[in-house]
């Protein structure tokens, strides 16, 4: 006979997982009303220390080269693999679906990081540009991260709904604060574990659990945040209008995968060289 | 002299062995307990305001430029231009050759007012001879200082030479005169333990200092709660002596809005609701103006603010 290990589930705030600075944490139930755990619940205080923590990342994580992003993007996706099997059981746990379809779940979610891992060294490419002007200049246009990405994950898929937000946002060199699924958070908790050993540098993506209506309007307010993903939230209007004081792009994404998600979150920038000197 | 001490050696080691020794831990767990205090938010905003007015806004570094100065000297008198609502700060801090230009551009954007703080007799390490060192502050003061930031030699005080830095406070004091205030740098990070800061503030004390000040800002640790809890707690109890209000400058190390508020904390339950007053507690910083205008934003708008809207340093 021995004693469970019960698992604390924290928050992640630039690269380390520190407790709600409030102390407060809340239930998860799963479908039949029992008792799954209790995830922290994040205040404004944590949101605003994210948010520092992300914005100091921002210059390290836009500043290194394309190919070494997508390296550790796809680092990232090998501590996925690894990882199946915790990520099975939390999705079990939290969804109540057989394993077979969690199982699923989560090779789906693992194969779109790498796809996104492979878009980081190539969305410069793809979508920049050599423009034809009549003069004598080099002109060009080349996408760049925006900086700071405020994402209210999905609410219903757990996993494969952070992958599908997350990844494109630090594939283009954005750094991020993540709000997970309020009644599904385990397994946005353990994808912090797996960022925090996958050479991600810390800050670059932070983590919270909590109530989502308490914190999304600190988000969308914050002046630092410059884009956000808002995916999980329902009704948006308010949060637009809050955005909308620096000029956030605020986007609600269907289930889709595409480059279009990276480029979302990153401005052109147009560039004359004079030629011929 | 105060009449603690009769001015020779023998008066001098025999006060400063008497004093009391610092409980550690008590001090440390009394700084720490103080750090805990909740804030409201109308207090929290008038300790804002109050933060900046003692600020000694500083910039000690070998790549300081005349324009460098020239910001921070506008950032001295108007610290958000956007607001006329936030006040000046307590003072300018720089290196001894751009006293003239901060004195210069503090009056040409209507900061007469704001004194000019120099670092002087061979700051950082204090290591030159007294002629030098005297000569030092003279310059600083034909330049238009009118705070004179000294470091004590702390291979002296270390080694036992009391007197050697009670003399060399005392005759800085004399070229200050009524001409500059006089402001001693005791580099706590230097001095070991609790007993010695508390040594080398009645020290300075005696010897005639205005404010004694925690560091150099080059030296790790810093301004540390404990360390600037023991010098409060010696101007204090000077001050029940003598009768003479002595002012205390922590800097360095004080970067957030929130490590500010606990200094005022601390001045406020120690030395005294006196003390909250930029002319007797100064917060040596730079980055720390910053800060403290974000906050002040934040308690405006109700929203959280952007680096983006305060001036880079």
């Amino acid at each position: 006979m021995r004693l469970d290990v019960k698992k604390t589930y924290k928050l992640f705030i630039g690269g380390a997982f520190p407790r709600s600075e409030s102390g407060r944490s809340y239930e998860i139930k799963n479908k039949r009303g029992q008792f799954i755990a209790n995830p922290a619940q994040a205040s404004r205080k944590d949101l605003r220390d994210a948010v520092l923590a992300a914005k100091n990342a921002h210059p390290g994580w836009s500043g290194a080269t394309a190919f070494n992003r997508g390296q550790i993007l796809y680092r990232i996706a090998e501590m996925l693999e690894g990882r199946t099997s915790q990520f099975v059981d939390e999705i079990v746990a939290t969804t109540g679906v057989t394993s077979s379809v969690a199982k699923q779940e989560v090779s789906a979610a693992i194969d779109r990081w790498v796809w996104y891992a492979g878009w980081c060294d190539k969305i410069t490419s793809v979508s920049g540009n050599n423009n034809p002007i009549a003069g004598p200049y080099y002109n060009f246009t080349i996408p760049e991260s925006l900086g700071v990405i405020g994402i209210v994950a999905e609410e219903k898929d757990s996993l494969i709904g952070l992958v599908r937000s997350l990844a494109p946002i630090i594939a283009g060199g954005n750094t991020s604060v993540l709000i997970a699924s309020q009644s599904r958070p385990l397994a946005a908790v353990t994808l912090a574990e797996v960022l925090a050993t996958s050479d991600l540098p810390a800050g670059v993506v932070n983590i919270l659990t909590g109530i989502k209506t308490e914190l999304a309007p600190w988000l969308a307010s914050h002046m630092e945040i410059d884009g956000l993903d808002l995916s999980g939230i329902d009704s948006i209007a308010e949060l637009r209008v809050s955005g909308a004081e620096n000029l956030k792009r605020i986007h609600t994404f269907e289930k889709d995968v595409s480059p279009e998600r990276i480029l979302a979150f990153m401005e052109y920038k147009t560039i004359w060289h004079p030629v011929g000197i | 002299m105060s009449g603690l001490i009769d001015g020779s050696e023998r008066s001098l080691l025999t006060f400063l062995e008497n004093l009391p020794g610092v409980d550690k831990v008590g001090a440390d767990n009394r700084a720490t307990m103080l750090g805990t205090r909740s804030i409201k938010t109308s207090s929290k905003s008038m300790a804002i305001d109050l933060a900046i007015s003692m600020i000694d806004l500083t910039t000690l570094e070998g790549a300081d430029t005349p324009g460098k100065v020239r910001s921070l000297a506008a950032k001295a008198v108007r610290p958000d231009p956007t607001d006329p609502s936030v006040p000046s700060v307590g003072a300018i801090c720089v290196y001894n050759d751009m006293v003239e230009v901060a004195r210069k551009y503090l009056d040409a954007f209507g900061g007469t007012q704001i004194p000019v703080a120099a670092v002087s007799t061979a700051f950082p390490s204090g290591r030159a001879s007294m002629a030098v060192k005297i000569q030092d502050t003279k310059d600083a003061i034909s330049a238009g200082a009118s705070e004179i930031d000294m470091v004590i030699d702390r291979g002296a005080f270390l080694s036992g030479r009391l007197m050697e830095v009670f003399e060399e406070i005392r005759e800085i004091k004399e070229v200050c005169s009524n001409e500059a205030h006089l402001k001693v740098i005791l580099e706590t990070g230097e001095l070991a333990t609790y007993d010695n800061v508390r040594r080398a503030s009645y020290l300075a004390m005696l010897a005639g200092a205005d404010f004694i000040k925690t560091s150099t800002g080059k030296v790790s640790p810093a301004a540390t709660p404990s360390v600037v809890l023991v010098m409060l707690e010696a101007v204090r109890d000077f001050y029940r002596l003598t009768g003479q209000r002595i002012g205390v400058k922590p800097a360095g190390g004080i970067r957030t809005t929130k490590d500010a508020i606990k200094q005022l904390v601390l001045v406020n339950e120690t030395a005294g609701s006196d003390w909250l007053n930029p002319n007797l507690f100064r917060i040596g910083a730079s980055a720390l103006l910053n800060d403290l205008l974000l906050q002040r934003m934040k308690l405006k708008s109700g929203h959280y603010s952007s680096a983006n809207y305060v001036t880079v340093d």
